[in-house]
């Protein structure tokens, strides 16, 4: 009978499964399995994996940490295609803090390729999204979150963080800018 | 009045007075919510067409709200609702129980329903679909969505409770019907979904009347994403059980395996829900551990199921049409198989965009790296039309087509369109789902309003192809817009002045259901079927490469840790 009606057989549970049936099956179960290792190997030899460090912040503690950063390592200010935001050129390694804020990213960083820093992230309001092009690279923000991820740029360029959680009415303003530099530039 | 049951003389199903008036109005308020999700859409895909840019920023996000809560919770889950009253009271032809409950529960619904429309489009709550705080709505934009849900948890249990009227009235022999323990597990995952969504939604109405101070973010979103993804699951549960249905009834398809097709399904139960995770894969404060087996429905035990699904569906419809003699070659079968019934079309559509386009990408996405190339672009909405509308959606329509005659009781007007609609639709819908993917892999970012950053000191350039696939999105999303609101004429115009039909013999008791006495010396050997098999295999060729390409992709970024 039909799948619309109860099963013909009373004891159903008995009926041998079909050969070709059986051979999916097994083969759908394989791929599965595969899939899974692929995630835990990727972390173990792979190279792009989203760091778990996290902290519980405030958006006051978070700015001033910002700020800090931007005091210190600021080498000239931007001109209006740069929102007259500090450009800062932190040295390789350091702790560098990202402002997700109604309707910017802020400051803009000058990195160098191949060097690794600390980039962390958090909002000063709703959340925002940190999309990084051309890379794309797509990071969920929150407020009262300071998320600590490790980024070493492979490319020169100029690069463009696109926020993409709605964010309110200005949403589509909201484009920041990182530069990464070759060494000696 | 006492409740009557009538067979219908064109199907043989037999309905109680109560589930069939339900099931009728329940059909109706989802046709109208995806009237309003409809209109919505085009104003969605005429904004995001960059040529065409209809609406202004404030209008065009409260549309999108619209469109979201329209389509996703509204349209899907009354129609929902009337499979589960089919699936108890219609398959195992019995009474329904508690009726004036479940009518409380449907006014519950759409009252909520109202109300959350009028919250959206007085304009200011436009907070998505999604609602994340800390960004506030109005709370009676919250309020409708939680009556909303209490209505449809009430159907739930009437649901579980018209099993139990058939059981103790013994109205059916053995076990209940295949769609019907689909439709089980689509009750059962949604009852976790909708306590899921009170759970986050009550304190977030509280909060929106000032009644408790911050609702933290994270939090929210792990919790909202029960309700979020795993009424999707819901989705998946119930157009699973509507394809064994169209399969039955229109070819007598009989199950390759009751044993594997319900295994499969209890999978369903015991992993879909974990599902949740793939919204919030790339946040932070949540532990790789707990991403990677979340993520993955524990070890991909769902993916499994749904990948038993998809080929036990097909090889039940290869089986019934090797036994009517459709057996040269591979595909004879499929070939002679009636591609102009729309229920059928439908349905085979509906299978095949669901595997291909949104199972396939569904997965690459979900893999806990992987995300990081697509959160929160339009690779994201790409994936979800092609498994809510697609493979929902199309489904549902489909069946609408069957339940016109017998569960309206009306002739289909215009039964011409019927044949072309599945495809124009359907495979509209395919091009759709596959530009936006293809936008999406190029970083453009979903609900927004101007991918040209109007006003941005610091725009970003797309690359050209960016806007040519978001071009060909407003070309085929329109097409598909047009072809769904025909859909929705014919058959709005088909109950209203379709000729009406013989209803049948009316009944004051049910006629239990018996089943033919096993066949002595048991059944005959089922023929095998290699062309599901070939179709199989070719599936399983285009996921594995289509997934390496993208670790691939993944591997020329950044170093991350």
């Amino acid at each position: 009978m039909s799948a619309i009606l109860p099963p013909s057989e009373r004891m159903w549970w008995n009926q041998p499964i079909d050969k070709l049936e059986f051979i999916w099956i097994a083969i759908a179960l394989v791929w599965s399995l595969v899939m899974f290792a692929m995630m835990i190997w990727w972390h173990i030899y792979g190279n792009q994996n989203l760091a778990n460090e996290t902290y519980k912040t405030t958006k006051e503690m978070y700015a001033a940490k910002a700020q800090a950063v931007v005091d210190q390592y600021t080498v000239r200010t931007g001109d209006d295609t740069e929102k007259q935001f500090p450009i800062v050129k932190p040295p390789a390694g350091s702790d560098i803090y990202l402002i997700g804020r109604l309707w910017d990213w802020w400051p803009i960083y000058e990195l160098e390729q191949g060097k690794t820093y600390k980039l962390h992230l958090s909002t000063m309001d709703y959340m925002h999204g940190f999309s990084l092009q051309p890379q794309n690279i797509n990071i969920q923000v929150h407020p009262n979150y300071d998320h600590v991820i490790k980024i070493t740029p492979n490319q020169a360029g100029t690069y463009s963080i696109v926020c993409n959680e709605y964010c309110g009415i200005g949403h589509h303003t909201m484009v920041g800018r990182m530069y990464v530099k070759k060494g000696g530039e | 009045m006492a409740t009557t049951y009538r067979i219908c003389p064109r199907s043989g199903l037999q309905f109680n007075s109560d589930a069939e008036k339900l099931m009728r109005w329940h059909a109706v308020a989802g046709v109208l919510s995806l009237l309003v999700g409809g209109i919505m859409a085009l104003g969605v895909i005429l904004t995001r067409w960059p040529a065409v840019k209809l609406l202004e920023a404030d209008t065009f996000y409260m549309v999108l709200t619209a469109h979201g809560l329209n389509m996703l919770i509204f349209w899907i889950i009354f129609f929902e609702m009337a499979v589960l009253l089919f699936a108890s009271s219609t398959l195992l032809r019995c009474r329904l129980a508690m009726p004036r409950l479940a009518w409380f529960s449907f006014w519950l619904m759409a009252i909520g329903a109202v109300m959350t429309n009028i919250a959206v489009f007085q304009g200011e709550s436009s907070v998505m679909f999604t609602s994340y705080v800390p960004m506030m709505a109005k709370p009676h934009f919250y309020l409708g969505i939680i009556l909303f849900a209490v209505g449809a948890l009430l159907t739930c249990f009437i649901f579980l409770g018209t099993l139990v009227v058939a059981k103790s009235e013994k109205t059916y022999e053995g076990s209940v019907p295949l769609v019907t323990f689909g439709a089980l597990t689509a009750c059962i995952i949604a009852i976790f979904t909708i306590a899921s969504g009170a759970i986050i939604l009550i304190p977030t109405l509280l909060w929106s009347l000032g009644y408790i101070r911050e609702i933290d973010s994270l939090m929210y979103r792990t919790v909202w994403w029960a309700l979020g993804h795993s009424s999707q699951q819901v989705n998946v549960s119930a157009h699973v059980a509507i394809w064994y249905a169209i399969a039955a009834i229109v070819f007598g398809a009989k199950p390759m395996s009751e044993k594997v097709s319900r295994t499969a399904y209890f999978l369903y139960i015991l992993f879909l829900q974990l599902a949740s995770a793939h919204h919030i894969l790339s946040d932070p404060g949540l532990g790789s551990e707990w991403k990677v087996v979340n993520t993955s429905y524990f070890m991909y035990f769902a993916v499994f199921a749904s990948m038993i699904h998809g080929m036990t569906v097909p090889g039940a419809i290869e089986q019934a049409q090797r036994l009517k003699g459709y057996n040269k070659g591979l595909f004879e079968w499929l070939r002679k198989a009636p591609w102009g019934n729309p229920a059928f079309s439908s349905m085979f559509l509906s299978l095949v965009g669901f595997g291909f386009l949104g199972g396939i990408s569904g997965v690459m996405m979900g893999a806990e790296q992987l995300n990081m190339l697509i959160h929160n672009t339009i690779y994201v909405p790409g994936h979800f039309h092609a498994t809510v509308v697609i493979g929902t959606t199309l489904a549902f329509m489909g069946l609408t087509y069957f339940l016109v005659p017998v569960l309206f009781k009306r002739e289909l007007l215009f039964p011409g369109y019927a044949k072309i609609f599945p495809y124009l639709f359907g495979l509209s819908m395919y091009m759709v789902a596959l530009v936006m993917m293809g936008a999406g892999t190029l970083g453009v970012a979903r609900r927004h309003w101007d991918m040209s950053f109007a006003g941005a000191p610091m725009a970003y350039e797309w690359p050209g192809a960016a806007y040519l696939m978001m071009g060909l999105t407003g070309i085929f999303g329109t097409i598909a817009c047009v072809s769904g609101g025909l859909w929705i004429l014919q058959i709005v115009f088909s109950l209203l002045f379709g000729k009406k039909l013989e209803e049948g013999e009316k009944l004051s008791m049910p006629i239990p259901l018996t089943l033919p006495a096993p066949t002595p010396g048991g059944a005959a050997h089922p023929p095998a079927t290699p062309g599901t098999m070939v179709l199989a295999l070719i599936f399983l060729t285009a996921f594995i490469l289509y997934y390496f390409v993208n670790w691939k992709y993944l591997s020329s970024l950044w170093g991350m840790a």
